[in-house]
């Protein structure tokens, strides 16, 4: 790998994330932790979404459902688990949260082939819309099923396990979800750097020229919609583990644009970008929360200057343009 | 900072009331002071803090904290204060989702909560901690209260609430003492704001009494369109429905309402003056149900830590449990899964003087607990 | 079930579809001629709301507060447009959605700030009143049926505009080439400030309509401006033809699903049940049926031709 200025940053970035933990837990700062965590969480949904949306070109508003499906599979497990009431033939969850990861990744990936599949059809502000609309449907449907808690949502009573590690101790809970993060950005490097993920770009740069030679952009597009739901759910399992608390407002559209959010923070289609943006965001709204109760208010005004007058993002501002484009 | 700060300093230049302190005290209250339910939580904060001052005790501190109604806001919000803040006590959540996000994980970490107003069915039942208190009701109480006065004259009401689970224990509460027919029991979306449908329904339905529970806006926007559908049955809710907060908003179409609640501004005792006219005084506004229930809330706090220290968890539980207050609803004691036994009344909206405000008809249950303390093993 | 009732609701579907139009009109017409995606369109319903409720309280005339709504609205659009909007035209969507979504918690919380925290009031005026008696003997209220004139109104100046001024020359060049009218002379910086302060004038004409008979508060413009996203995409986006028909399919679909679908469960579960699964299904069902028609039509029921 090159020492491009963008590695250089993207390098700061990942050693950045784990110093802040680490120097939290030596001076006995352990909220910190669960900050730090909360980024490199939300850096994984949004880096989910940055496939599709970065390099896909398919701004999708919906993938807050991804998140909160991911979320559910944790939460509900977990309930049979600790309930003991079978879910279904016998299983009564589980509280190993590889297992869960299995689930959320599952089931996330399932649904976003059914929405991916008809929300394809269409493209631009309709493609928008229709995520939107999916996205809705299932947050009405966790609000008003009663059965896992409805709006009140689930509470997880005690953190789901991990093989050999005592994941209740905040530094631990955040390597895991650390690793986890940095996995799913090198998943993200290796799909954009391979003949799919030319491809998908090529798909959104020019469908026509894709299409004559034979590539079909509706399954590539499919396909990377599907990765793209599955990651973000399996970030959506995180976080709900680090709440040790699921609920509808995962699911809601306000969720689905905090994720559009930090992809364009940080940088939209940039490989670190989803982080920078979370880091961004996780200390602007710890900053300005503890500042004023205006603080939704400056929030907004920083947004707007960054999308009006800092176009690239975080990353754009310190690492230059985007070679991919 | 900022906050924490201006709270002990007032703290400092009030006069101290001459109580043996036991201990530092440090609170941390999580309220929604941003966006639509911003009300409700400036109500629980000013109503807290009002108590807080008039007990000039210097050694308790509070932090506040806006959780824009968002769940893993206050999850946040929660760990910061409990990690970083090192606060002892937690309070002043006003929904109950936000509620079951914070409350047993903060009492899972040996930290106190005192619930100003929400309180699900679960933390009432087999799922009460002898560090969870609250100083408001359970949630399904005035909905109880309101199934008992319809028995008086109501032969076939027509129920309608929210689908979610305060909605669902709302009617699930008026159905254990309603005991004439239902002519319809309808669930609406959260956050509906146009009632026209059911409104049609209840004129159709033969009803001759009307139950809804519609917190905020969408109760608001009932009202409002209720007066003017002709339909003339007459209509009932819980307090919250037609609190402080929401009436000037409805307006005269409010008027003759009737509802229940553990108080109102007209109560005639002591405590009760003294605590509108304070805070008429400090605010320049009346007191809504949800102002009532935090400076209650503050009340048990500041006695308890006027007598145990907070560090000695089984004391402060006690002293707490003790409800050594005096509070503006008269009767208020605990129940063993530590929420309130007290009277309910039935009130009526009037216009005094031109303000619309809640008056006290008659009451509908002496020393009221709840359905779930049976469930609780403390 | 009565037939008198299932029509009372059919017009109340009706109704909320005419509101839903008040407010998806503005929506459509600034995407249909500047290509914007304008998440702020409910925070111009709420200042609507606002300024006419703050003026009819000074005033004691709710016509004042509504002619107030229009100028705010119509001046906070035009504001909103020559310092943020103006600068997203040649962005992608991706940036729009941002940079309104910014724009929502800015004027919510600014709202918050000058008003306060508590829901303001603002009552129907005296002369629309109460209920009139509609043939088959129930009564409706007559403010309820003003809305549907008020919308028609709306539609039809819309119709007028558009198809015999001007200016509606001019929006409609502009929807079909944007160079093209640029080149003509006609200054496009002035012809996109006035379509998006009267789209805005729209969403605050509709906050001021409905806030007389829901509750005027922060946030109020959130639930209506999906709804309102739903019904354009329904319709097409950029057709004010396809607005007007996907409001009212919205509104019939949802007072109907709300009213029908937990007497259909009534047949197969005990009533506090059908209650809530009826309600559940009700509430997602406007975003199935727009799902259905996108999947079959992917650019609405009557998407422009041109674009």
């Amino acid at each position: 790998m090159l020492l491009t200025r963008e590695n250089l940053v993207n390098l700061i970035l990942a050693l950045g994330l784990l110093a802040v933990p680490l120097a939290a837990n030596a001076l006995g700062q352990p909220f910190y932790i669960t900050l730090a965590t909360r980024v490199a969480i939300l850096a994984l949904a949004a880096t989910g979404l940055n496939l599709a949306l970065g390099v896909g070109g398919l701004v999708s508003f919906g993938h807050a459902a991804f998140f909160g499906i991911g979320g559910y599979a944790a939460g509900i497990l977990a309930a049979h688990n600790f309930s003991g009431d079978p879910l279904f033939f016998g299983f009564s969850g589980t509280n190993q949260m590889w297992i869960i990861w299995i689930v959320a990744v599952a089931m996330a990936g399932l649904v976003g082939l059914v929405i991916g599949a008809i929300s394809l059809r269409t493209s631009g502000v309709y493609f928008i819309m229709i995520t939107l609309a999916f996205a809705q449907m299932v947050y009405y449907f966790a609000v008003s099923w009663p059965a896992y808690g409805g709006e009140d949502g689930l509470s997880i009573l005690v953190r789901n396990q991990f093989p050999g590690v005592m994941t209740m101790v905040p530094l631990n809970y955040f390597l895991i979800c650390y690793v986890i993060l940095l996995l799913g950005i090198a998943l993200f490097a290796v799909i954009r750097a391979s003949r799919f993920g030319a491809a998908l770009q090529a798909a959104r740069q020019n469908e026509v020229r894709v299409a004559t030679v034979g590539i079909q952009p509706y399954r590539i597009r499919l396909t990377a919609f599907v990765i793209s739901a599955a990651l973000t759910g399996l970030a959506g399992a995180l976080f709900a583990d680090l709440n040790r608390f699921v609920s509808p407002s995962m699911l809601s559209w306000h969720m689905s644009g905090e994720l559009i959010v930090l992809i364009i923070l940080g940088g939209t289609g940039r490989l670190f970008g989803p982080l920078a943006g979370a880091a961004l965001y996780v200390a602007f709204e710890y900053a300005l929360g503890g500042l004023t109760e205006r603080w939704q208010f400056f929030l907004g005004l920083i947004l707007l200057l960054v999308v009006l007058f800092a176009r690239g993002g975080l990353l754009g501002v310190l690492a230059g343009k985007a070679r991919h484009g | 900072m900022k906050k924490m700060l201006a709270a002990a300093t007032l703290a400092l230049t009030l006069s101290a009331s001459g109580l043996a302190f036991a201990a530092p005290l440090k609170i941390g209250m999580i309220t929604t002071l941003s966006g639509g339910g911003a009300g409700l939580g400036i109500d629980t904060r000013d109503g807290f803090m009002l108590a807080i001052k008039n007990a000039g005790n210097k050694d308790i501190t509070v932090v506040t904290e806006d959780d824009a109604q968002k769940p893993e806001l206050a999850v946040q919000i929660a760990d910061k204060m409990i990690q970083s803040d090192k606060v002892d006590i937690l309070t002043g959540i006003v929904w109950s989702n936000l509620l079951m996000a914070v409350a047993p994980s903060a009492t899972a970490q040996g930290k106190f909560y005192v619930s100003t107003n929400a309180a699900p069915a679960q933390l009432a039942g087999a799922a009460c901690n002898k560090l969870y208190f609250n100083a408001a009701y359970q949630n399904d109480n005035l909905h109880e209260a309101m199934g008992q006065y319809a028995n008086k004259g109501y032969k076939k009401m027509f129920i309608l609430a929210p689908n979610y689970p305060a909605g669902k224990d709302s009617l699930t509460g008026f159905k254990r003492y309603y005991k004439g027919d239902l002519a319809a029991e309808v669930y609406t979306q959260v956050g509906q704001t146009d009632y026209a449908a059911e409104i049609a329904q209840m004129r159709a339905s033969g009803a001759d009494g009307i139950f809804v529970f519609l917190p905020g806006g969408m109760g608001i926007a009932f009202m409002k369109q209720f007066a003017q559908s002709g339909v003339k049955i007459p209509v009932m809710g819980p307090g919250f429905s037609f609190s402080q907060d929401v009436l000037p908003a409805i307006g005269d179409a409010a008027l003759g309402a009737k509802a229940s609640g553990q108080w109102a501004p007209d109560f005639d005792n002591a405590a009760s003056k003294k605590f509108v006219a304070d805070f008429q005084k400090e605010y320049n506004r009346l007191p809504s149900i949800y102002a009532l229930q935090a400076y209650d809330a503050a009340q048990l706090i500041t006695a308890a830590a006027s007598k145990a220290s907070v560090k000695d968890a089984a004391a402060f539980g006690a002293e707490l449990k003790k409800a050594d207050i005096k509070s503006p609803r008269g009767n208020f004691k605990f129940n063993t899964n530590q929420h309130p036994i007290q009277d309910i009344y039935l009130t009526e909206v009037v216009k005094n003087n031109g303000v619309l405000t809640n008056k006290t008809v008659e009451k509908i249950f002496s020393d009221h607990g709840d359905a779930y303390a049976k469930d609780c093993k403390l | 079930m009565t037939i008198a009732l299932a029509l009372e609701q059919l017009l109340n579907g009706i109704q909320l579809g005419v509101m839903l139009f008040l407010m998806a009109a503005g929506l459509t017409l600034i995407f249909g001629v500047m290509g914007l995606i304008n998440l702020a369109h409910g925070s111009l319903y709420m200042v609507g709301a606002f300024a006419c409720a703050t003026v009819a309280a000074w005033t004691g005339s709710f016509w004042i507060g509504l002619v107030a709504s229009l100028i705010a609205a119509a001046a906070a659009g035009a504001i909103v447009e020559l310092v943020v909007i103006r600068r997203l035209y040649d962005r992608d969507h991706l940036d729009q959605v941002l940079a309104t979504f910014a724009l929502i918690l800015m004027f919510s919380e600014g709202t918050r700030w000058l008003f306060g925290s508590f829901p303001l009031y603002l009552d129907i005026p005296p002369l629309l009143q109460g209920a009139v008696a509609l043939p088959g003997g129930t009564e409706y209220p007559l403010y309820r049926l003003a809305i549907i004139a008020a919308g028609a109104l709306v539609a039809f100046g819309l119709y007028m505009l558009i198809s015999r001024t001007r200016l509606g020359m001019r929006i409609r060049a502009g929807e079909s080439d944007r160079e093209m009218i640029g080149a003509l002379g006609v200054d496009i910086r002035t012809l996109y400030t006035v379509v998006f302060a009267l789209g805005a004038a729209l969403a605050g004409f509709a906050g001021a309509m409905v806030g007389a008979i829901q509750s005027v508060q922060v946030g109020m413009g959130e639930p209506v401006l999906i709804l309102a996203f739903v019904v354009i995409v329904i319709g097409g986006i950029g057709s004010i033809k396809g607005a007007l028909l996907g409001a009212l399919l919205v509104g019939v679909t949802d007072t109907m699903g709300r009213f029908l679908l937990p007497k259909l469960m009534l047949l197969f579960v005990p009533p506090a049940q059908a209650g809530m699964i009826g309600g559940a299904i009700a509430s997602m069902l406007i975003y199935i049926v727009m799902a259905v028609i996108l999947a079959v039509k992917p650019r609405g029921l009557f998407p422009p031709a041109h674009a």
